[in-house]
């Protein structure tokens, strides 16, 4: 039988990061950013239809920034999971924190155990109520976790959006239609041309709703808000 | 591998989820593919309950113009004494239905939680709402599943309502005990007093009806399943505990305001009374 080559570990593993990170940027970028009444997550996304940004449960959502296959399994079972933990126990003990722990477990595994690395990167955010304040997890292909504040990009050129954004957040909150200019504005940084409304996915976890605080924008509903 | 946080799974059922995944939470508590347990008494009429559990009563649904009026009395019954005043069984599940029960109190609310984290959790996967009959036959499966427990006296019967927002109209389902699942066409009632809800409903019940006329033979029914049932509770005054109802047309799911309950029950209330003067 013969012996496979030796390859090591450090050498690996680089190879792996390199291959995920490649999968990821050839996306478009994700935004999700915290406004007055809660948090606004925009994406480009020519489909109107396979979305990037999702509910997870009452104020949390996900978003997804790599292969859609591979983020879209992710995003099903943390909508298992929370649902299967506001069923056993009760609605307010599903939360952002404990999801983005399962996501970032699930994501070191794989990737430190299997031949192929998933080529994803997502985002779990949380609004918070009663003085309490909101919650953004981005996690990365490798499973590394890094807890957010004010904004969070992921996917295609996110360093290039990250900085555009840099520049032009300022401490105070925002208001809804503040921020989504700013977010289109730094997506429109990694082409060369204006984002046409309907080729943009935005939703908005709502602090003022009642129960299920997301809410998704049509692109009609986009134009309203922003004229 | 073993994943934490993936288990190999793909359904967009919650409920067939539990079952497979966790097979202890669900209703029955074991995969319901097991044999039932065996039967040490069965179940006759007349001598329906063997275990001591509470047992919620009446619950009815009218249809009329734009929806359907859901309702039901507050008491849970132990054998002959009173296990509970207030309970609520009429449940909303989801924006545009709602759900009603009798049987057993603790697997009848499990249940109805069940069915909304199973609405919900669905919607969110999917990306879109159960249609309405897709909804009834669902429920109509969680039934057939609680079979085994029926046999332990455990009886779960729903009585469930929806808006369909393709055909336009509100729509009443009833199911038996083996899941089977039956459209009521203009209203129903189940439960230790729904035989006389019935009687008073037949009677009173008119095609297009509104929402207000709906509302109060709804309630009347309830008053008078109340009066020759003692599983089934009527308003009580002293307490100050009236019945639920709840409102399913086209902009929704409401709960009919107390307020609103209490003056169509002291309206009711003060007719009979001049009748026995």
């Amino acid at each position: 039988m013969p012996m496979p080559y030796y390859v090591s570990p450090e050498q690996m593993m680089q190879d792996k990061a390199e291959y995920a990170k490649k999968g990821i940027a050839k996306g478009r970028s994700i935004i999700a950013m915290e406004y007055v009444n809660g948090i606004l997550l925009a994406a480009e996304n020519p489909s109107a239809t396979l979305h990037k940004i999702s509910e997870i449960y009452d104020n949390i959502a996900f978003a997804g920034a790599g292969k859609y296959s591979e983020f879209e399994n992710l995003r099903k079972a943390g909508i298992r999971h929370a649902d299967l933990k506001g069923f056993m126990y009760s609605r307010e003990d599903v939360t952002a924190r404990s999801l983005a722990n399962g996501y970032s477990q699930s994501l070191g595994t794989i990737f430190s155990q299997e031949m192929k690395p998933l080529e994803v990167e997502i985002l779990v955010v949380q609004i918070g109520h009663n003085g309490h304040t909101n919650e953004m997890y981005r996690i990365s292909f490798d499973g590394s976790i890094i807890d957010e504040k004010q904004f969070a990009v992921i996917g295609g050129k996110s360093e290039v959006v990250q900085n555009a954004l840099k520049e032009k957040v300022s401490a105070k909150l925002p208001d809804l239609r503040t921020a989504l200019s700013l977010c289109i504005g730094a997506l429109e940084q990694t082409g060369n041309q204006k984002l046409s409304l309907e080729s943009l996915e935005v939703a908005v976890l709502d602090r003022t709703r009642d129960n299920r605080k997301f809410r998704r924008y049509t692109s009609a509903e986009t134009k309203q808000l922003l004229s | 591998m073993k994943l934490p946080f993936l288990p190999n799974h793909d359904d967009a059922s919650f409920f067939d989820f539990l079952t497979r995944q966790h097979p202890h939470l669900t209703p029955g508590g074991r995969r319901w593919t097991e044999s039932p347990p065996a039967v040490t008494e069965p179940l006759r009429p007349g001598n329906p309950v063997t275990v001591p559990v509470p047992h919620a009563t009446t619950v009815l649904a009218v249809r009329y113009e734009q929806g359907v009026v859901i309702a039901g009395d507050r008491r849970a019954t132990e054998g002959y004494q009173i296990a509970e005043r207030r309970i609520e069984k009429v449940f909303k599940i989801d924006d545009y239905s709602a759900m009603a029960i009798a049987g057993a109190a603790g697997p009848c609310i499990e249940m109805a939680k069940l069915f909304q984290t199973e609405l919900e959790h669905y919607e969110k996967l999917e990306g879109i709402q159960l249609s309405c009959e897709g909804k009834a036959n669902k429920l109509g499966q969680m039934v057939k599943a609680n079979l085994p427990m029926v046999f332990q006296g455990l009886v779960v019967m729903p009585l469930y309502v929806g808006y369909d927002l393709k055909r336009t109209e509100g729509r009443i389902f009833k199911y038996d005990l083996a899941g089977g699942r039956y459209e009521e066409s203009d209203y129903h009632a189940i439960g230790s007093g729904g035989k006389d809800a019935r009687n008073t409903m037949r009677e009173y019940f008119k095609k297009g009806m509104t929402e207000a006329d709906a509302l109060t033979l709804a309630l009347l029914a309830l008053y008078n399943a109340a009066d020759d049932d003692v599983g089934t509770g009527g308003p009580d005054l002293v307490r100050g505990i009236y019945p639920t109802a709840k409102v399913v047309n086209s902009s929704g799911i409401t709960d009919v305001g107390e307020s609103q309950i209490r003056g169509v029950y002291d309206e009711m209330i003060a007719a009979r009374r001049s009748k026995e003067r």
